[in-house]
């Protein structure tokens, strides 16, 4: 169980983005949250992938308050989560060849072993051919780039996958490929979603549940927030 | 207004490798007119969209004509873009805001910049005032106007670009991609902000480059599909969103992969655009293919395609071909 209870977080203790916000995901469950663009909801994401400390509230995993914050969490337990983020180019680092972005968990996590059979198995899975996976960022499209960001967010087998407008980028062929890459992974692991998006229609067909912003965090005020950091 | 005649754009690349990024693209808009042009990522859209503009790399090469009046801009010099035509005779919605703004700058100074450019209003107030005026006209809301870029979500940052582009009054509207990363009330109120441009004063026009089919439905007369740098299908949006619906495979494979639809993916992803086979590019996804998929099928009717899905609409594909294409 994923739980965020009276979330307060922000970039500047005097003006917070997300005023005592509350979501809970259940394990298996796949949960989309629905607002405006600038309403927090990226930043609340990030609270939930515990990349961002709140500067108010807890946030429970499986009933264990996260605890030693400094700016992320403990890693012990921020591994148990794969991130997506909207903008792939972002989100990956120039420099590394697709198949080492995908490696880069098992590498930062001394799991280097595990790379060579992996790493393979989720190209497959997520569509990409090997001729790609020697390539850089910038050698490629949006919409392999972001498969290769999904490979890298399932490569450490998280128990949470974050989904943060994972398809805005994307066009429908993509996007219908890549929520079904989502899917059979959550059907075959019992992994719990949370995903972040302002389209009603792909979220009500993609989630168990659809809650919209205005219901997760009532006091939050509407306003502009400084554009999503890529990772 | 802008009749595009077999353009094609090649990269050279080190070692002699070629990209065909557009290959014999044959198009019009029309006075009045909204044409989408849609697609997968990387199929070649926003590469067309820099050709007219002339902002193509040094190592692109371009052949057909792109006439807009009796300006081939494809030919024309830059002096001749840089002082007529960006901005008066075409102002562009750019696909990354956040990149496209100047980081330094508010979106005040900016605005206020571009409006003495490009119109004839002189002094302080008077910029002020046209300034916010430019901006409430892109729905930017006017208490924003003195922030700089990177303290604006992606949806004002876009707005802010519309505003931009929306100053000089252009007759000819490029946007690509305009409601990348928006909500859907922002998507709709961005390309009915677009439509109105164009509704506003009869003899404008406006080609929308997009994968938003939902935003490409509400807004476009004509859509226009483009498939590994070739543009297979070139269809009335009524017809194409609605009852008959669209003829090509590949069209009909895009609609399919919609939330609202099938939701189901497009088997495979799209050919690198340095390595296109010789015949339809679309035969390696394609479950109606034949061995006449081997050759390229020309765009001599409406559609590209050697196996069309029959129209349904009982009227024969023939007769309504020359009103399509418009040639």
């Amino acid at each position: 169980m994923l739980e965020l209870r009276a979330i307060t977080a922000g970039y500047d203790r005097r003006a917070p983005v997300v005023r005592d916000a509350s979501l809970t995901v259940a394990p298996g469950e796949a949960v989309g949250l629905l607002g405006p663009s600038g309403c927090g909801k990226s930043t609340l994401a990030r609270v939930a992938a515990l990349l961002h400390r709140p500067d108010a509230g807890t946030l429970l995993l499986d009933g264990t308050p996260v605890r030693h914050w400094r700016h992320r969490a403990p890693r012990a337990q921020r591994t148990a989560f794969g991130v997506v983020f909207q903008q792939p180019r972002l989100s990956a680092d120039p420099r590394l060849r697709l198949t080492d972005l995908i490696a880069e968990p098992l590498r930062a996590t001394g799991r280097r072993e595990e790379i060579p059979a992996r790493v393979p198995e989720l190209a497959d899975t997520v569509g990409l051919t090997p001729d790609l996976l020697t390539r850089r960022p910038h050698e490629v499209s949006d919409g392999q780039l972001q498969r290769a960001c999904l490979a890298r967010a399932l490569v450490l087998r998280p128990r949470w996958l974050i989904c943060d407008e994972m398809t805005a980028m994307l066009d429908a062929s993509t996007t219908a490929a890549l929520v079904a890459v989502v899917e059979d992974y959550r059907a075959a692991t019992g992994a719990g979603l949370l995903a972040v998006g302002h389209d009603r229609i792909l979220l009500d067909r993609w989630c168990d549940r659809t809650v919209h912003w205005d219901t997760v965090a009532p006091a939050g005020k509407e306003g502009a927030v400084p554009a999503t950091p890529g990772r | 207004m802008l009749s595009v005649r077999g353009l094609s754009v090649r990269f050279l690349l080190p070692g002699g490798r070629r990209i065909a990024a557009v290959t014999d693209a044959h198009f019009d808009v029309a006075p009045g007119e909204c044409l989408a042009l849609i697609g997968e990522s990387g199929c070649g859209k926003s590469v067309l969209v820099s050709a007219l503009l002339g902002l193509l790399p040094a190592n692109a090469q371009t052949a057909g004509s792109a006439l807009l009046g009796d300006l081939d801009l494809l030919t024309a010099d830059e002096r001749t873009l840089a002082r007529t035509v960006r901005g008066r005779r075409i102002g562009l919605v750019p696909q990354s805001p956040a990149a496209h703004l100047t980081p330094v700058r508010t979106i005040r100074s900016q605005l206020e910049e571009t409006v003495a450019q490009l119109t004839g209003v002189r002094g302080r107030a008077a910029l002020r005032t046209a300034a916010e005026r430019a901006a409430e006209r892109a729905a930017f809301p006017v208490d924003h106007l003195d922030r700089h870029p990177h303290e604006l979500s992606g949806g004002l940052a876009q707005r802010a670009a519309t505003a931009l582009a929306l100053v000089g009054g252009a007759p000819l509207l490029l946007a690509d991609e305009p409601t990348t990363g928006l909500d859907r009330d922002l998507v709709d109120r961005t390309v009915d902000e677009l439509r109105r441009h164009v509704d506003a004063d009869g003899d404008r026009a406006l080609l929308m480059i997009t994968h938003d089919l939902a935003a490409a439905e509400r807004v476009a007369d004509r859509v226009a599909v483009m498939y590994a740098g070739r543009i297979v299908e070139l269809a009335d949006a009524e017809a194409f969103f609605g009852a008959p619906g669209p003829r090509h495979p590949y069209s009909r494979g895009l609609l399919d992969a919609l939330p609202d639809r099938a939701f189901t993916p497009i088997p495979g992803m799209p050919p690198e655009l340095g390595a296109l086979p010789d015949g339809c590019a679309f035969a390696a996804r394609c479950g109606r293919a034949t061995d006449l998929c081997a050759t390229l099928a020309p765009l001599t009717g409406p559609v590209a395609c050697h196996h069309p899905i029959p129209a349904h609409d009982g009227k024969s594909p023939s007769t309504a071909a020359p009103e399509d294409i418009r040639a």
